[in-house]
C-alpha cells in the first residue's frame, strides 16, 4: 500500500509545531483552546493516514481538521507582537498548507467525479479563502508595514468604514461613466459591422484596420477625451466609447461570416431573403463572437472609466480615490476600492457570461460531453 | 495565382497586380486609411474652426473666408485636433532633428517605455508558461487556481498601477521594474489561457503512444506537448505584447514619471500641447504595431525551422 506523503508531513509538521517556539505569543501552553483545535487537526491528519476513507469522506475531514488548524493558528497570531512569529508557527503553516492541500485535491477528485456543481464552486472558493488567509498570516507574522501591504481584515475594515464614499465613486464610474460608453461603443460597433457586413469591399478594408487599432494602446486618448468633453463623466464615457468599439466590430464582422456553408445554403433554398437570415441564421451563429467581445469590452471598459479619471476628474470616482488615497498613504483604502472595482468587474463579466450561456446554449463549448 | 499562368511580357504582371488590388485587401485597406484621413482633417476643420473665429474677431478682422478659416485651423499652436500634417512635423522634429539621447526626443521616449514593455513581457511569458504547465499537470492545480487566475483579469490592474509604483517606489523600486511588473500582469493572462489550451491540444491517440514508449512527464512535455502548444503560444505572445506596452504607458502616468510615452502624454496634458499629445500616441501605435509584426516573424521563422504548417 502507497503511503500518502502529504498527510504525512501534515502531521509530522503539525506535531513538530508543537515542540517548537512560537515566539512573543508564549508557549502552546499559555493557550489551552488553540492548543485543543491543533490536536484536533493532528489528530484528523493522523486518523486519515492510517484511515483512507472514500473521496467525499476524506474531503470532508481533511477540511474540518485544515479549519480548526486554522482558526488555532490564527489566534495565536492575533494574541502575539506583530511581526514576532518564530519557527513554530511557520512550521505548523506548513503542516496546515499539506492539510489544505490534501482537502482541495479530493474536493477537486470529487467535483469530477459527481459533476456535482456545489463542490465545482466550493473548490476554487476554498483557495481563495486559503490565499486570503496566507495574506493575512504573512503580512501579520513578518509586520509587513500596512503602508506596503495591509492585511485583509484591515482592507475590510477600512472598506465598512468607507462605505458610503465608495459607493458613491461606484455610482460616478460605473453607472455614469461606463455603462452609457460601453453601450454605445458596443451598440455602434455593433451597428457598423452589421452594415459594413453588405459591402465587402469595405470589410476586407476594415478587418485589419480594425484589428490593428485593436493592439493600440487607446487609453492613451485619455487625456485628448479630457480636454475635449471636460472632468466630469461624459470624458470617461468617450474613452469607453473608443475602445469598446473597435473589439466589437471585429468580432461582429467575424461572426457574421462564421455560419456554414451548408446552413447559408439551406436559407437559400428556402427562399429567405437578407434580412430573414440575418436575423433568423447568421446573427446566431455570431452570437459567441459577440459574446467574446462584450466580455472582453467589460473589462476594457472598466479600465478606461477609471484611467480617464487620472486625468483630471470631479472630486468622485473609483480612479480619483485611488489616486488621492495613494497621495495620502491610506494603502487600505486604495486596496478597499480596488476591491469595489474588481468586484464590479467580476460581477460585469460573470452576468455577461451568463447570458451568453443562456443565449449561446447550443456552442459546443456548452454542451456537457 | 503564380504557378498556374506562365508570366509572359510585361502586361501579365500588370493585370496580376490589378488583380491582387481588387481580390486582396490592400486597395480596401488603403481606401480606409484614406478615409479615415479625410476624416480627420475634416474633424480638425470643424473642432479647430471656433478657436480661429474667436482669434479673427479678437483681431477685429471681420472679412475673412472659409479658406482663411480652414487655412488657420490647420497651423494653430494648440488646436483642439492637430491636423495629420501638424503631428508629421512634430513628429519629424521630435524623431529626426534630435538625436536619440537628447530629452526633446521621442526615440528617447519610446525606448524607455518599451524597455519596461519588454522585461514584462518576459516576465509574464515565463510566469504564463510556468503556470500553464503547472495547470496542465496537476489538476487540483486547474479545478482551484484557473478560476482565478479568470477571475484577476476582471481586476482592472491598470487601476492598482498608481499604487504598485508608488509602493515600489517607497521601498527603493523606481524606473523601469514597476512599470515592467504591470506589464507582466498584464501580460502572463493570455499566454496562461493560451498555453493551458496548447499543451493540452495533443491528441489522446498521440499520448497514448508516447505512453506506449514508456515515456516519462518531462519526456511527453518536451517532445510531444510543447512542440504543439507553440502555435498557441505565438497566438498568446501577440496579445500579450500589445498588452504589455499598454501597460508600461498606464505605469507612467500616476506618478509624473519623468520619461517615457505615458510621460509626454501627461506633460501634454498638463500645458494643452495637443500636438505633443497626438505624436507620443502616434509612436505608441507604431511601436505596438512593431512588436506585433516582430512577434509574428518569429513565429513564421520558428515554424519553418520546425518544418511546420506556415
Amino acid at each position: 500500500m502507497r503511503h500518502d506523503r502529504v498527510l504525512a508531513t501534515a502531521a509530522l509538521t503539525a506535531i513538530a509545531a508543537l515542540a517548537l517556539p512560537l515566539g512573543d505569543t508564549g508557549s502552546w501552553q499559555d493557550h489551552p483552546p488553540e492548543l485543543a483545535l491543533w490536536s484536533a487537526m493532528i489528530a484528523i491528519a493522523l486518523f486519515s493516514f492510517f484511515r483512507p476513507a472514500a473521496m467525499a469522506m476524506m474531503a470532508g475531514l481533511c477540511l474540518v481538521g485544515a479549519l480548526a488548524g486554522a482558526v488555532a493558528l490564527y489566534l495565536l497570531l492575533q494574541d502575539g507582537a506583530r511581526g514576532d512569529a518564530a519557527i513554530g508557527l511557520w512550521i505548523g503553516l506548513i503542516g496546515l498548507a499539506a492539510l489544505v492541500w490534501r482537502a482541495l485535491e479530493r474536493g477537486a477528485a470529487l467535483g469530477a467525479e459527481t459533476r456535482s456543481t456545489p463542490v465545482n464552486l466550493a473548490v476554487p472558493a476554498a483557495f481563495g479563502i486559503w490565499l486570503l488567509y496566507l495574506w493575512q498570516m504573512l503580512t501579520i507574522g513578518f509586520g509587513v508595514p500596512s503602508v506596503l501591504l495591509p492585511p485583509p481584515t484591515q482592507i475590510a475594515t477600512s472598506l465598512a468604514a468607507s462605505a458610503h464614499v465608495l459607493g458613491e465613486d461606484f455610482v460616478q464610474t460605473f453607472v455614469k461613466s461606463m455603462i452609457p460608453g460601453y453601450v454605445i461603443g458596443c451598440g455602434a460597433g455593433f451597428l457598423v459591422g452589421v452594415l459594413i457586413d453588405r459591402v465587402p469591399f469595405l470589410q476586407r478594408g476594415l478587418l485589419p484596420v480594425g484589428n490593428l487599432v485593436s493592439a493600440l494602446p487607446i487609453v492613451g486618448i485619455a487625456p485628448i477625451m479630457v480636454m475635449w468633453f471636460g472632468f466630469d463623466w461624459q470624458s470617461k464615457a468617450a474613452v469607453v466609447v473608443v475602445m469598446t468599439f473597435f473589439p466589437m466590430l471585429v468580432n461582429t464582422i467575424a461572426g457574421l461570416g462564421a455560419l456554414s456553408r451548408m446552413e447559408g445554403d439551406l436559407m437559400r433554398t428556402y427562399a429567405a431573403s437578407y434580412g430573414q437570415t440575418l436575423r433568423l441564421a447568421r446573427l446566431p451563429a455570431a452570437l459567441p463572437f459577440i459574446f467574446n467581445a462584450l466580455k472582453l469590452n467589460s473589462t476594457l471598459a472598466l479600465i478606461g472609466a477609471i484611467v480617464a479619471e487620472f486625468f483630471g476628474t470631479p472630486i468622485v470616482g473609483l480612479g480619483f480615490r485611488i489616486s488621492t488615497s495613494v497621495g495620502r498613504m491610506d494603502i487600505a483604502l486604495v486596496w478597499a476600492t480596488i476591491t469595489v472595482a474588481a468586484l464590479t468587474g467580476s460581477a460585469a463579466y460573470g452576468a455577461i457570461a451568463l447570458l451568453e450561456r443562456s443565449l449561446t446554449f447550443w456552442h459546443p463549448s456548452f454542451r456537457r460531453v | 495565382m503564380t504557378t498556374s499562368e506562365p508570366v509572359v511580357g510585361g502586361a501579365m504582371p500588370l493585370r496580376m497586380v490589378a488583380r491582387g488590388l481588387s481580390q486582396g485587401s490592400t486597395l480596401p485597406v488603403l481606401t480606409i486609411v484614406a478615409a479615415l484621413l479625410v476624416i480627420w482633417y475634416g474633424a480638425a476643420v470643424w473642432l479647430n474652426a471656433p478657436g480661429a473665429i474667436d482669434r479673427f474677431e479678437r483681431a477685429h478682422r471681420t472679412a475673412w473666408t472659409f479658406g482663411d478659416l480652414v487655412a488657420d485651423t490647420m497651423m494653430q499652436d494648440r488646436p483642439v485636433l492637430p491636423a495629420p500634417h501638424q503631428v508629421l512635423v512634430e513628429l519629424n522634429k521630435t524623431i529626426f532633428q534630435v538625436s536619440p539621447s537628447s530629452r526633446r526626443s521621442l526615440v528617447y521616449h519610446g525606448w524607455v517605455t518599451l524597455s519596461a514593455a519588454l522585461l514584462g513581457f518576459a516576465f509574464g511569458t515565463l510566469l504564463g508558461i510556468v503556470l500553464a504547465t503547472g495547470i496542465v499537470h496537476v489538476p487540483t492545480l486547474e479545478r482551484s487556481l484557473l478560476p482565478w487566475i479568470i477571475a484577476s483579469q476582471t481586476i482592472p490592474i491598470l487601476a492598482i498601477a498608481p499604487m504598485i509604483i508608488v509602493v515600489l517606489g517607497s521601498i527603493g523600486f523606481v524606473g523601469t521594474v514597476p512599470k515592467a511588473i504591470i506589464s507582466a500582469y498584464l501580460c502572463f493572462f493570455p499566454v496562461t489561457i493560451g498555453m493551458v489550451k496548447g499543451l493540452t491540444s495533443p491528441e489522446p491517440l498521440h499520448l497514448d503512444l508516447v505512453r506506449t514508449y514508456n515515456a516519462t512527464a518531462a519526456q511527453i512535455f518536451w517532445k510531444l506537448r510543447w512542440p504543439s502548444a507553440i502555435v498557441f503560444l505565438f497566438a498568446s505572445l501577440k496579445v500579450a505584447i500589445a498588452l504589455a506596452i499598454v501597460g508600461a504607458i498606464v505605469g507612467e502616468l500616476p506618478t509624473g514619471a519623468q520619461a517615457g510615452l505615458g510621460a509626454r502624454l501627461l506633460t501634454g496634458s498638463y500645458y494643452g500641447q495637443t500636438v505633443q499629445i497626438w505624436a507620443a500616441l502616434i509612436v505608441a501605435a507604431i511601436t505596438a504595431a512593431l512588436c506585433v509584426a516582430a512577434v509574428g516573424l518569429v513565429e513564421r521563422l520558428t515554424l519553418r525551422h520546425m518544418g511546420g504548417r506556415p
